[in-house]
């Protein structure tokens, strides 16, 4: 190991130095300032004789006299069982005052990519107790769902809410050696650029129904390093691959905020001076991007499986910005959050008309969930679209100059939503009671108009009387 | 790729000089552009893209953690080619046509190791080479000497290649051979293996292009009825994200009768290729019932991979896709997403700190995507034959924005449309194919194959359809103003008529087992079965049925079911039949 003293620059997160002996790219970097803090930073260009340092803490209190270790490695994460129950801080340091941890094994953060040849397919239904998401945009085992949201929604909540209640429901057919501990997920939560309320908010929620036993926590909050939010969600990755893939546990894996990840990586970008893409992110976001959220999925062979719900604030509500945009092209859908539904009261408010689950239809139907899962849900799409397109013109015509039929589907969409989506974060629906729900709601619509679903379907599950009560009531 | 055989003296080593992401500059370096070069200590495969003086800048197909100047670049002398031979279909390659099966192996692990190096066939495996020439006969470069089973469905031909100069046979051999074995041997000393190698970069050679009047029949209504691709076309699907791009394109890869699908994903979502790898198996291909593997090449190149190996996957796509089409098949290839691959250029040549065009794309972005589009075609070859490639490139523009460089730039070039509307994808209408907004430009040359092969009066049915679809397009205008009350009797009824072709025509069930394929007589049997309900219900209301009667009749919600049905041919004489008697008994 090396110790120069040659800094010849110091830039925003950046700095450089002059070296007389090859640097790997990537390698991790030790600086000492005069105060004897310890910063560490990571090699972003090498060249024969000068490198580029990022410094994860930032350069504040660095100068010329600082001296910098190159450790002749990339960023490494020590990894354990151990680490469930533990709260470390975006570098991966303790800080809930526990007992130092002793790494069973040092893992490269930057993950390699899994071999598509070698990865299972995703189809084992997770069921949330969230309508809006079991019945509309199911989750399954091995998925990227994210969350869009805005600033002030509630998706801390919802995040919670299927981090309290996710299971993996009869799971004893079959093949369920290696994870008799059932359906429970291990959690793993990484925060980046969270304020102090939010994660106080999330870790009295662990505390409080002791999930935290079965979490790992990685902490970025709003006043630490942004450049330490590039590192963070890659500690987690990589802690949660080491569980899923090595020790046989189902990974749930939730990164909050991503759009702070991707302000970060503009940081970076400007104080690199590099050519910006669109708004000003760098036009790698892509790949940037892809390299977290790819790390998701099962591979064959192996018991456990590594699902990811990143959060991301929508800046502007707006889903054509570079950050929704680009995680939508890579993720296996998103579930949508609604300001209007919020404003209505509606808990948790999923707007299920631009959400979407990539991967439903492979987890769903006869053996999955139910025969009719399919159909109901496509249903229930065609018919609330209709509504909301009707209620445009209700607003100009009034409900009166409405034909019956029209006014039916008007009614479904309210129904839709304030009771099928709304529900509440301490309910825990089975996928049975959603679907139940959603045959109460279709069964105010005329037979007829059921036209996405299976003749053979509508016979067992329509509700004759309903119409029948509703026809009365008419 | 396989090492350098027979160089010029041209690789002479050099040095890493400095390394930022995939791009690494190395000196002393004797190297052509292009060449293949393997990069430090662990011998990472790159290529080179730029020489300025003692420079050279080289661009990685694999991850660059950990490499530092000093180490060394081992140069091949030779371009990024791809191994051709028997062997390729039933496979999965990664963007450097590696077989990702042979590296899991070699690599013993699910991720995906760096400075692995697997050849794109299979050297050791012996074939059946039957010969299809004579000792004393004269061949000429893409002649077939042979031929090998291949796959169950693909017979794999054996051909001069097209660099060779050709003579008499002086010995042809027949029996198990592996693809390094010579199998003929020409008067002028050349000798013919199974195993050919063409640099991706370079089109393989072929004759005069010829107008496609054959139609890819992709077994989609709403793409074969409407904006239908012809063998040797191109086409572009847009579309933003959730919009179903990728099933469109799966719907193609399964069910259109190419002899041979290459399917790229390009910088997407591994678990999609994981779907394709345990769907295609086991599918049946509806022109033989084999497996469709047995005429599918993989490509998967995800978005997680090394993105210099995305820049070059599209073109060790096409370039199987051309050696096929030299064997005389018609080869459909399959390019999920080209944006990616525009945008793998761009994030290299931003390293390389290139002058910017629009939107921080290279400004040689137009000429490379048209450069690719242009390999498509329908050509006569080298040998006399005729062979095809269409191309369906899929496009992702960001945020749902066509006025994008990428989807214009290939709006140029394509000549098929089909633009995917998240709209429609929301309420789950799918193919979810914007009717007004997709076009195709070979609708006139491809009419008369339908109209000889499925109905000669196809062109007036589909143009029927066409108008229904634009009045109600129209009409929905007023609608959203007034109701749909207020309109008068017969718009009301062209309303309803408009619904069951967006419905039960358009709308199309790529999960149902019998929805997911489409015949083209069905379709158009489908098509025809609304038409009489519009004929006759249009009688009905002229002869002063009020329209709710019309629209009340039993038999008319059974079009919905068209599409699943099975014996659809009954199925549709049943309802057509009782659709008359039903509508007739009104008045």
């Amino acid at each position: 190991m090396k110790e120069y003293q040659t800094i010849t620059e110091i830039s925003g997160p950046l700095v450089f130095a002059e070296v007389d002996e090859p640097v790997g790219y990537d390698e991790i970097v030790e600086i000492e300032t005069p105060q004897g803090e310890t910063l560490r930073g990571q090699v972003l260009e090498s060249s024969e004789g000068i490198v580029s340092i990022q410094v994860f803490e930032g350069t504040g209190g660095i100068d010329r006299n600082a001296s910098v270790r190159f450790l002749g490695e990339t960023m490494k994460m020590p990894v354990t069982e151990d680490l469930l129950g533990r709260v470390l801080d975006g570098s991966g340091n303790p800080i809930d005052g526990g007992p130092e941890i002793i790494p069973d094994q040092r893992q490269d953060i930057v993950g390699e990519a899994i071999n598509p040849f070698s990865r299972e397919y995703p189809e084992e239904f997770i069921q949330t107790g969230v309508s809006a998401i079991d019945g509309m945009n199911t989750l399954v085992r091995g998925q990227k769902l994210p969350i869009f949201s805005g600033s002030g929604l509630p998706h801390n909540e919802l995040a919670l809410q299927i981090a309290r209640q996710a299971t993996v429901p009869e799971e004893s057919d079959g093949d369920s050696e290696g994870d008799e501990d059932g359906s429970e997920f291990a959690v793993i939560f990484g925060a980046m650029g969270i304020t102090a309320e939010e994660a106080n908010e999330f870790m009295d929620d662990f505390e409080r129904t002791g999930a935290l036993e079965r979490s790992v926590v990685f902490m970025n909050l709003a006043d630490d390093p942004a450049v330490e939010r590039q590192v963070t969600p890659r500690l987690a990755l990589t802690t949660a691959e080491y569980l899923a893939f090595e020790k046989g546990y189902h990974v749930l894996v939730i990164l909050t905020d991503m759009t702070n990840y991707c302000e970060a990586l503009r940081e970076i970008g400007a104080a690199r001076e590099e050519v910006p893409g669109r708004r000003g992110y760098p036009g790698y976001m892509y790949t940037d991007l892809a390299q977290l959220y790819e790390r998701a999925g099962r591979i064959e062979g192996k018991d456990g499986s590594v699902t990811q719900i990143p959060i991301l604030t929508m800046p502007g509500d707006d889903d054509t910005h570079p950050i929704p945009d680009l995680t939508g092209y890579i993720t296996e859908g998103q579930i949508v959050m609604d300001r209007n539904l919020n404003s209505q009261g509606i808990e948790p408010p999923v707007n299920v008309l631009p959400s979407l689950s990539r991967l439903m239809d492979d987890g769903i139907g006869e053996g999955l969930t139910r025969e009719d899962h399919g159909d109901v849900s496509d249903q229930m799409y065609a018919a609330y679209a209709e509504g909301e397109d009707l209620r445009d013109l209700v607003n100009i015509v009034g409900r009166e100059a409405l034909s019956e039929r029209d006014n039916k589907f008007l009614d479904f969409a309210d129904r839709f939503e304030t009771e099928f989506v709304q529900q509440g974060y301490d309910t825990n629906r089975s996928i049975e009671e959603t679907l139940e729900l959603g045959w109460d709601l279709l069964s105010d619509l005329p037979k007829a108009e059921l036209n996405r679903i299976d003749e053979e379907l509508i016979e067992e599950h329509y509700r004759e009387d309903e119409q029948e009560a509703a026809e009365v009531e008419a | 790729m396989s090492q350098a055989t027979d160089t010029e003296a041209v690789d002479q080593d050099g040095v890493i000089e400095s390394v930022s992401g995939p791009v690494v500059t190395a000196t002393d370096l004797d190297a052509r552009m292009n060449d293949v070069v393997y990069v430090g200590d662990e011998g990472l495969m790159g290529e080179v893209i730029e020489i300025e003086g003692n420079l050279t800048t080289i661009q990685v197909y694999e991850e660059t953690s950990g490499v530092g100047p000093g180490e060394p670049v081992e140069n091949t002398g030779e371009p990024l080619s791809v191994d051709l031979g028997p062997g390729m279909m039933d496979s999965i390659y990664d963007g450097v046509q590696r077989p990702l099966d042979v590296l899991e192996d070699k690599m013993g692990t699910a991720f995906l190791d760096r400075g692995v190096d697997a050849p794109g066939i299979d050297l050791e495996k012996e074939w059946e080479f039957t010969p299809e020439v004579e000792e004393g006969d004269a061949v000429e470069p893409g002649d077939v000497v042979g031929t090998v089973p291949e796959t169950v469905t693909i017979e794999h031909k054996v051909m001069v290649p097209p660099d060779y100069e050709g003579g008499e046979i002086t010995t042809i051999k027949s029996g198990e051979f592996n693809v390094e074995e010579t199998v003929a041997e020409l008067d002028s000393g050349e000798e013919i293996q199974m195993h050919q190698e063409w640099p991706v970069r370079q089109a393989r050679p072929a004759g005069d292009k010829e107008t496609p009047t054959e139609p890819l029949v992709t077994g989609q209504r709403v793409q074969d009825g409407l904006f239908p691709l012809a063998k040797g076309g191109t086409a572009a699907i847009p579309g933003p994200f959730g919009s179903g791009k990728t099933v469109t394109q799966q719907q193609l890869a399964k069910w259109s009768d190419a002899d041979i699908v290459v399917y790229i994903g390009c910088g997407e979502r591994g678990n999609e290729m994981t779907e394709v790898i345990e769907d295609f198996p086991e599918l049946p291909d509806p022109q033989t019932g084999n497996p469709l593997m047995a005429r599918t090449c993989l490509i998967a190149n995800t978005s997680n991979m090394p993105v210099a190996a995305r820049e070059s996957c599209i073109y060790t796509g096409i370039t199987i896709a051309e050696y096929y089409r030299d064997m005389g098949y018609d080869v459909a290839l399959m390019a999920d997403s080209t944006s990616r691959w525009a945008e793998a250029m761009r994030e290299i040549s931003s390293r390389l700190e290139e002058m910017p065009g629009e939107e921080g794309y290279p400004a040689y972005l137009a000429a490379s995507l048209s450069e690719f589009y242009e390999r498509a075609g329908k050509f006569e070859l080298i040998n006399g034959g005729e062979g095809s490639i269409s191309v369906v490139g899929a496009v992702s523009p960001p945020g749902g924005d066509f006025s994008e460089p990428v989807t214009q730039n290939t709006l140029r070039i394509v000549k098929t449309f089909w633009a995917l509307d998240a709209d429609l994808a929301e309420r789950r209408h799918f193919p979810s194919i914007n009717w007004n907004e997709s076009y195709s430009l070979y609708k006139d040359q491809l009419d008369p194959w339908w109209e000889s092969n499925v109905a000669g009066d196809w062109s007036d049915v589909r143009q029927w359809a066409v108008d229904v679809l634009d009045e109600e397009d129209e009409l929905q205008e007023i609608v959203q103003l007034v109701g749909k009350d207020a309109l008068p009797e017969d718009q009301q009824l062209t309303m309803e008529v408009a619904r069951y072709i967006r419905e039960a025509w358009l709308q199309q069930n790529a999960l149902h087992d019998v929805d997911t394929y489409c015949e083209p007589e069905k379709t158009y049997r489908m098509l025809g079965a609304i038409k009489t309900f519009n004929d006759e219900a249009f009688e009905a209301l002229e002869a002063g049925v009020p329209v709710e009667e019309i629209q009340d009749v039993d038999a008319t919600p059974r079009l919905n079911r068209m599409g699943t049905a099975e014996e659809w041919n009954e199925f549709i004489d049943e309802i057509e039949s009782d659709l008359k008697e039903q509508l007739r008994a009104l008045y």
